[in-house]
């Protein structure tokens, strides 16, 4: 458990390294959220609520995603298939440590660094210009906190699996650009899932991305409550548990197809 | 510069010999790039199904807007969007190889790679612009006809300028900070791929005039679909795209020259 607490500890030294980067991609973050928002406010000049959302409820939707994009990594994270390609990937996986957890410790280290310094920043600038929402209960908050860790989990679960594909597939951009498709799209990042019609929506609800957008802001938003909060915590939690899974197996069934090129 | 022409097809092609040869994963590839861009037509779509018109534009309209603004783009990041390897040629001391030899440097930038993979979204935007061509009730004659590959090749000029700028800054940060750049690049593409109407003045300012984004396709299309400006602009300026793309490469290959006469090896 030591070990996992220093390798969280290095992922979040590690991105706090790059301050440049870190300020340059909080700019490009923020002024894409005022492109956004302006497409939302043009819309809610025709109609005052879509989806049970009012203009305030969007462009917080809004705010709140520019900031989740880097703490989610939802795009471009190609660590492990660049080590199946070089081949680094047979001394990693000989190492005494459990190399699925080995990654998450560090990933949820990332996204804590993410979440304070690429997360808050963008919605702070938004809430300059805009009228955003925030939420009212202190139970709220805290849920969100958690929300927001379950939906870094959905996301490492997903891309752990992406990146292993690189063992089968000698390029792994393409199965990369297609799960950032889907990923972009029906996590509800790009347009809220209550925009969807039914059966787009319906899609959406049935599959892990709306794990690392949607159910965050939703439960920022307070737009459920009760037990159907507490219904879509739990299948977003359920997910993150799966998709874990599911990369474990996939990682024990690319171990078995490992040769190594001894030399 | 004549010789450099002759050789950009040649380089090109021994590019995009080399990334073809894996198909599977070049195909995969090409259909992830075209599935990722479609998202961002579907979400254009998605707003429209709960209004006629976004500020005065309907769905044909503004899909004509994202059809040529994306071609324009992704014809742009297929010959230059490379460039973004440019801080580590710096850093690794490669780019002095290639300023021993009797070539430009911009060009041999240029040419260490050719995006084919581009290639999967440019189909998708084309598929998305021939739609709109006919919905978005453009009143054709032979001058539209004539405008329209125009208006493409003003708009990818003007991007790729936009991307050679960025890329020169990297001679005097040493690549820090790059990432602003896409705000230009592909924030410009968003932005554009909207009636800039719906943006707010200083945003308009900074992004569609300070970066002449507004010249890739709001003002061409405009005349295109033989609209009036909301915003009340003078006619000329529906005619200047290849001005201002000239203007661009005047900027572009200036920044780029100072770049290189600033730069210091940062080799021992």
């Amino acid at each position: 458990m030591r070990l996992y607490w220093e390798v969280f500890r290095h992922g979040f030294r590690r991105y706090a390294s790059y301050r440049a980067a870190t300020v340059a991609g909080l700019f490009t973050n923020t002024v894409f959220g005022f492109l956004r928002a302006y497409v939302l406010v043009a819309l809610f000049a025709a109609t005052a609520t879509v989806g049970g959302y009012d203009l305030s409820d969007a462009l917080t939707y809004v705010f709140l995603g520019q900031g989740m994009i880097m703490t989610v990594y939802m795009w471009s994270w190609w660590e492990i298939a660049l080590a199946i390609r070089s081949g680094d990937i047979v001394t990693d996986l000989s190492r005494p440590f459990d190399y699925q957890s080995y990654w998450l410790a560090q990933d949820l280290g990332r996204a804590c660094y993410h979440a304070v310094f690429r997360g808050i920043p963008p919605f702070l600038v938004g809430a300059l210009v805009f009228d955003l929402r925030l939420p009212g209960s202190p139970l709220t908050w805290l849920l969100f906190v958690a929300s927001v860790a379950v939906a870094v989990c959905v996301s490492f679960g997903l891309r752990f699996i992406v990146n292993l594909a690189a063992f089968w597939l000698l390029d792994y951009r393409g199965v990369g650009a297609i799960s950032t498709a889907c990923g972009t799209f029906l996590s509800g990042f790009v347009v809220p899932i209550a925009f969807f019609p039914g059966w787009l929506a319906a899609i959406a609800h049935a599959l892990p991305f709306r794990g690392m957008i949607q159910v965050p802001i939703d439960v920022f938003l307070e737009k459920e409550r009760g037990w159907a909060l507490v219904g879509v915590l739990v299948v977003q939690l359920a997910w993150a548990a799966a998709l874990f899974a599911a990369g474990r197996l996939l990682l024990g069934a690319a171990r078995r197809r490992v040769v190594v090129q001894g030399g | 510069m004549g010789s450099e022409l002759a050789l950009y097809p040649r380089l090109a092609w021994s590019r995009v010999r080399g990334q073809v040869e894996y198909r599977l994963s070049f195909v995969l590839m090409l259909v992830g790039y075209f599935a990722a861009t479609v998202a961002d037509f579907l979400a254009i779509w998605v707003i429209f199904l709960h209004l006629p018109l976004l500020a005065g534009w309907t769905l044909g309209e503004v899909a004509f807007l994202y059809g040529t603004s994306y071609v324009s783009f992704k014809l742009a990041d297929m010959v230059v969007g490379h460039l973004d390897v440019l801080p580590t040629l710096v850093r690794s001391g490669s780019l002095d190889t290639l300023l021993t030899r009797p070539l430009g440097s911009l060009f041999q930038v240029i040419t260490i790679d050719f995006g084919l993979r581009h290639v999967g979204a440019i189909a998708q935007a084309v598929c998305v612009l021939a739609v709109a061509c006919v919905t978005a009730g453009v009143p054709w004659d032979a001058a539209r006809v004539a405008m329209m590959p125009v208006t493409i090749l003003s708009g990818t000029v003007i991007f790729a300028s936009i991307w050679v700028l960025g890329a020169s800054t990297v001679f005097w940060t040493m690549g820090n900070g790059l990432e602003v750049m896409n705000t230009f690049t592909y924030g410009g593409n968003q932005m554009a791929n909207f009636p800039i109407n719906i943006y707010a003045g200083w945003l308009r300012r900074l992004i569609a005039y300070v970066v002449p984004l507004a010249f890739v396709t709001y003002f061409p299309s405009l005349y295109l679909l033989a609209k009036e400006d909301p915003l009340g602009s003078p006619g000329i300026l529906r005619f200047a795209s290849p001005l201002v793309a000239l203007g661009c490469v005047a900027a572009a290959r200036f920044a780029w020259g100072q770049g290189i006469r600033h730069y210091q090896s940062t080799g021992s």
